[in-house]
């Protein structure tokens, strides 16, 4: 059991992340990438997901706004930022990912709407907890080797 | 999955291989890129097929090349094909986010050695690179 409080603070955040679905075993591949010659690599992949992702999405917003949808487009967009979602481990915004591109091929423009307000709260939230999480982790310094969730 | 000794181990047989990441999404190049390091190998990245293609043209040969499908300018089955005509024997990987069993076979009728879907894992390079070893001591053998 970790006695430093903050380090211990990390571990439980860490945990809830995975045990409440917001990330998957990918993140846990990102943290193996993670070493003294490169100590902030997980924050900086996840800076550069929300960096890049932030174009898709708006582009998925206006997209979203002229009528009648261009399925394919939204498709297009949406596998793009599906994509990026599953390399940082994001669980449940590459769920809303897939949905919407289900909804895309069916050709169900009310349910794109609807799943992609789900999906920007996802979206927003895991940055949420991330951001939180990462300023704990640099608070507590570096941690011993990734493990994976249980 | 348990990384550890085998990534340590295979690292001091990677450094002599050469390696080509290609791939427009700027995430997937530094996941890809940080994983090769990791194996101890040092890739050069591009951004889409063309470049990988004029690269080619130059006199440059990898002995592993990372493909990514869905590209500007030139995509991943058009960049593999025209490696191939060209004569280029690297061994060809693709990386695609689209999984679907006919999407991936059409992605290898154009060459691949092999196809995976994103985001690679450290099984998944562990696997390329040992093919790339093996392939490399048959043709010493032979």
């Amino acid at each position: 059991m970790e006695r430093n409080p903050l380090r211990r603070q990390l571990q439980l955040m860490r945990k809830s992340l995975f045990d409440q679905g917001y990330l998957d075993e990918q993140f846990v591949q990102l943290e193996e990438l993670q070493d003294d010659t490169n100590p902030n690599f997980v924050e900086e992949v996840v800076t550069l997901y929300y960096r890049d992702s932030a174009r898709l999405v708006l582009n998925i917003e206006q997209a979203l706004e002229r009528k009648p949808y261009n399925f394919h487009k939204l498709d297009a967009y949406m596998h793009q930022f599906k994509g990026s979602s599953s390399s940082i481990g994001a669980k449940k915004v590459k769920a809303e990912s897939t949905l919407f591109r289900e909804y895309c091929k069916s050709g169900n423009g009310e349910g794109c709407m609807r799943c992609f307000q789900q999906l920007k709260k996802e979206y927003a939230t895991l940055r949420k907890k991330l951001e939180a999480y990462f300023q704990v982790a640099r608070q507590a310094g570096p941690m011993e080797t990734a493990c994976r969730p249980k | 999955m348990v990384l550890g000794n085998d990534a340590s181990s295979s690292s001091l047989s990677n450094k002599n291989l050469s390696v080509l990441v290609v791939d427009d999404d700027p995430l997937i190049r530094m996941l890809h890129d940080n994983y090769l390091k990791h194996f101890g190998l040092k890739p050069l990245v591009v951004e889409n097929g063309k470049e990988a293609v004029d690269l080619f043209q130059l006199g440059t040969s990898f002995d592993l090349i990372l493909m990514d499908k869905e590209m500007p300018i030139m995509n991943g089955v058009e960049a593999t094909k025209a490696l191939r005509d060209m004569g280029a024997t690297s061994m060809i990987v693709g990386v695609t986010s689209r999984g679907s069993p006919s999407e991936m076979q059409a992605f290898m009728e154009a060459g691949l050695d092999f196809c995976f879907e994103k985001p690679l894992t450290f099984d998944m390079i562990d696997f390329i690179l040992k093919e790339l070893n093996v392939n490399d001591d048959d043709d010493t053998n032979n």
